[in-house]
């Protein structure tokens, strides 16, 4: 695994894509094909299963360490990741290994049936054999915490290369629910495909935005010089749900969500529709929240994620409903390559054809004579509870992966709103040392009330200088978390805002960021709350 | 029977009153004892100075025309009874720790230091003392640096590969300290070492201060690209991301710091490469020279000092965390080398 271990590391070491398909691929040609696939899968989130817990692992590496606890939790805090920090507060090896990824695959896998006792002695002898870089490769591996900051796009340009087949066949091929002790690396790379796995979902094709800023929108006629006449593109309303497709193959149905994760388990309601598609079909679409024929907002789609179990009442109260955008197979034939247009006569016909349209609905298209028209449209987005526009190019095939050409989305602005940081915590990964969690709050007479978390939005620059302010200005410590001197003012943006009896300002919002930092604002010129409450959606 | 302690934090630095100084104060004082030439050690506007030979030049070059004084190691001067010597610290060249006495009462200030030889600076020698005022910038346990073999062959590897591919490897380190150990260590069979104007004026101060120093070539407006190509640059982390750094494309750019032992801290910087190379002791390091002193008190500055106070409380020292202006490495990097 040392090999693999290096990988990690010359990943880590350059951001340059040339760079890094060129040592993706120098790996790829040193180790077996067992490696091969099995790497494969880590760097596509297939992780073993998990045979030693969080605190196992720590108890363990704690006494290895010989370290008070909290001096480990304080080490955590400073490295920002457990297995980093366990890799460098165990002490040297003594032993020697050479063992290949595969075959440390396979002695965790093994882990399944033995006792706490055996998995122990089995870890120390582990961490005994290897330098740092490679324990922290290692119990990555072992805790399902396995990421590599490298998009699938490099690794499938790397395969392609090797292999000598297009990237959109690696995607395609990639994707699903193999796992490496089934799919070997010579099916990948066969001329032929020689998949028979029902539930292997097609590559999302995703929409590329039109770049506007809250100081800088797009008029109707720039849009026209690039895009050219409104009359090529299908124009849809872009919802806030969870993109999905939906799968029937061979009596079995899967529900595969944007993140690669099979999602058939959560949303019940939409089996039966599925089963009753035809044989062999395939539809993109969006879940949302749905009820009495009107979506909900995001929040109440919210509280079916991560749930467990789904209890009858939420289901009840909180029904979703699957809106189509496109269809990708039919009567078992991929048809990606046939034009948006076709494809969505062929959606609309099979939706007719639905026994069940209250669940199976299809994105409604959005009529409009010129750009200006539809400038004029895109304001009444928020009223819909949508995010904006869809662009689709009429003639256009359903592509892979986020292209620039055919597909756009038209988002509407950001809702906005001045506020004071008043907490911040340390980041974690590439900023651990620095403090990049930010806690804002606004006015509520002559009170603070922390309202949002916001993590993104200032450059390294401005973290920098943010960090060094709190550093000097910090009034209390609680644990990680710092009350800093209320004096800096930042834009938050965000996309939705809805009540909530949670949150201590009774707001909750949804992807609030920092748009910029308000360095010409003095912190009684932020907001206050009842400001914020008036962006909450109108009742009724 | 509550004495006032010989040595007391306030806020200029930290003053002897009976023997009416301070040691690396942060505010203008009338007597300043500087443990080394560090610009978070050794501010401007002091009526007087005292430091060590080796820190004469560069001394001077930092902070102009001073009233200055410098002694030799172990070398004792006596200020109203209280006597001050300087010794060895090991962080860089002329970097000394603070040895004060008054009626058999010792206090030693480290100042920066580590317990590795590096070749250049005079080794750490650990001092017999009641109280220690030791720096802790690495004191958590999960920075333990590996010996300087290790890390100046990995430089020299990848310096000695991106010559092979025609690259330019430009290699940021602090100007004072830094730069000196890295270019002693390098294999001048690769390739010539190239100099930022910042380093190369350190490097003649010290040149003058007696040191020697390897052959370097400083970057002018007339070094061309071609001719520095394949080679090996030393710069200052405000160099970084500068148009001057741009012009030295194409490049590998490697990073040596403590901080490089964090791959986020690491990723922070953008390097290519980063070299965990510290001119500070690491947390064994810390533990090791504290013990070495045989002392009863501790007050630490620099970094952790939260928590490695509290590990040293239960360990069995009386240990206190001190308030001091002295900025970490990080800081004084990013100000960028030079303040
Ligand atoms: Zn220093
Ligand atoms: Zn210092």
């Amino acid at each position: 695994m040392k090999n693999f271990a290096n990988l990690f590391l010359a990943l880590d070491e350059t951001n340059k894509t040339n760079e890094r398909i060129k040592i993706l691929k120098e790996y790829l040609l040193q180790v077996s094909d067992d490696d091969k696939i099995n790497m494969l899968a880590l760097f596509t989130g297939r992780k073993p299963k998990r045979q030693i817990n969080s605190t196992q692992l720590k108890d363990w590496a704690l006494e290895q360490s010989k370290i008070p606890d909290w001096l480990f939790r304080e080490s955590y805090e400073v490295v920002g990741d457990l297995a980093e920090t366990i890799s460098l507060l165990l002490p040297l090896p003594t032993q020697h290994q050479d063992k290949s990824l595969s075959q440390w695959i396979t002695e965790i896998k093994d882990l399944k049936d033995k006792t706490e006792e055996e998995k122990k002695n089995w870890l120390l002898a582990a961490w005994d054999t290897m330098d740092q870089q490679e324990k922290f490769v290692f119990i990555k591996i072992l805790t399902g915490g396995f990421r590599v900051g490298v998009s699938q796009n490099l690794v499938v340009k790397a395969l392609a290369d090797i292999a000598q087949l297009d990237t959109a066949t690696i995607t395609h091929r990639i994707m699903g629910n193999w796992n490496p002790d089934e799919f070997t690396f010579q099916q990948l790379i066969a001329a032929e495909d020689a998949s028979t796995d029902n539930s292997r979902p097609y590559p999302f094709f995703l929409a590329y935005p039109i770049q506007e800023t809250s100081d800088l929108q797009k008029t109707a006629l720039e849009i026209e010089s690039s895009l050219g006449p409104i009359s090529q593109w299908q124009v849809e309303w872009k919802w806030d749900g969870i993109r999905a497709q939906i799968i029937h193959r061979k009596d079995e149905i899967f529900i595969w969500s944007r993140g690669e994760d099979l999602a058939t388990d959560k949303f019940p309601e939409l089996h039966r529709f599925i089963q009753n598609l035809p044989d062999g079909t395939v539809l993109d679409g969006e879940i949302l929240a749905f009820k009495n024929n009107q979506p909900l907002p995001f929040n109440i789609l919210q509280t079916r994620i991560g749930r467990k179990t789904l209890s009858k009442k939420l289901l009840q109260e909180n029904p979703v409903a699957f809106i189509a955008y496109d269809i990708l197979e039919l009567e078992g034939i991929d048809i990606r390559n046939k034009s948006q247009s076709d494809r969505r006569l062929l959606l609309e016909k099979l939706q007719e054809d639905s026994l069940h349209p209250e669940i199976f609905r299809i994105s409604e298209l959005v009529h409009a004579q010129s750009w200006d028209e539809l400038a004029f449209i895109r304001e009444q987005s928020r009223a819909k509870l949508a995010e904006g526009l869809m662009l689709k190019r009429k003639a256009a095939s359903y592509q892979v992966g986020r292209k620039r050409g055919d597909w756009w989305k038209w988002k509407i602005d950001p809702l906005a709103i001045d506020a004071v940081l008043i907490y911040a915590q340390k980041g974690h990964g590439r900023r651990a040392d620095l403090y990049t969690d930010y806690t804002f709050a606004v006015w509520d007479g002559d009170k603070l009330v922390p309202f949002a978390k916001a993590y993104s939005g200032l450059t390294d620059k401005e973290i920098n200088q943010v960090d060094h302010f709190i550093k000097k200005n910090t009034l209390e410590k609680f644990g990680p978390v710092r009350t800093v001197k209320p004096e800096l003012v930042f834009e938050i943006g965000f996309e939705g805002i809805n009540k909530s009896s949670r949150h201590k300002s009774g707001v909750a919002l949804r992807f609030p960021r920092i748009l910029r930092w308000r360095t010409d604002k003095k912190k009684e010129e932020a907001d206050s709350l009842e400001s914020l409450m008036l962006l909450l959606p109108k009742e009724g | 029977m509550s004495k006032k302690p010989l040595l007391e934090f306030n806020q200029f630095g930290i003053y002897c009153q009976q023997g009416d100084f301070y040691i690396d104060p942060w505010k203008p004082v009338n007597y300043a004892v500087i443990t080394h030439a560090h610009s978070d050690h050794a501010r401007w506007g002091n009526k007087h100075y005292l430091a060590h030979h080796l820190s004469k030049e560069i001394l001077k070059y930092r902070l102009g025309d001073i009233s200055l004084e410098t002694i030799a190691y172990n070398q004792t001067i006596i200020r109203n009874g209280v006597k001050i010597s300087l010794h060895p610290a090991g962080h860089i060249i002329g970097s000394a720790q603070v040895r004060v006495e008054y009626e058999g009462e010792v206090w030693v200030v480290s100042g920066d230091y580590k317990l590795e030889d590096d070749g250049i600076s005079t080794p750490f020698e650990p001092v017999k003392c009641h109280s220690f005022i030791s720096e802790c910038t690495f004191g958590m346990p999960v920075y333990t640096w590996k010996p300087q073999e290790e890390i100046f062959k990995g430089i020299n590897d990848w310096w000695h590969q991106n010559h092979q591919q025609g690259k330019t490897s430009v290699l940021v380190g602090y100007s004072l300290g830094k730069a000196q150990r890295i270019l002693q260590n390098l294999n001048l069979d690769i390739g010539k070492v190239y100099t930022h104007g910042v380093i190369q004026n350190t490097h003649d101060a010290l040149i003058k201060n007696g040191i020697s120093l390897k052959e370097t070539y400083k970057i002018t407006a007339s070094t061309t690209k071609e001719e520095i190509r394949g080679n090996l640059v030393l710069c200052p982390p405000s160099a970084v991301g500068t148009p001057w750094m741009k012009k030295l494309n194409p490049y590998s750019f490697g990073y040596c710091s403590g901080w490089m032992a964090i791959r986020g801290a690491k990723r922070r910087r953008a390097a290519d490469r980063g070299f965990v190379l510290s001119d500070h002791a690491d947390w064994h390091g810390l533990i090791q020279a504290i013990e070495a002193t045989s002392c009863e008190s501790v007050y630490l500055t620099h970094g952790y000092t939260a928590s490695f106070s509290r590990y040293l409380r239960e360990i069995g020292y009386d240990a206190h965390e001190a308030n001091t202006l002295y900025g970490d490495e990080s800081l004084e990097e990013e100000k960028g080398g030079e303040a």
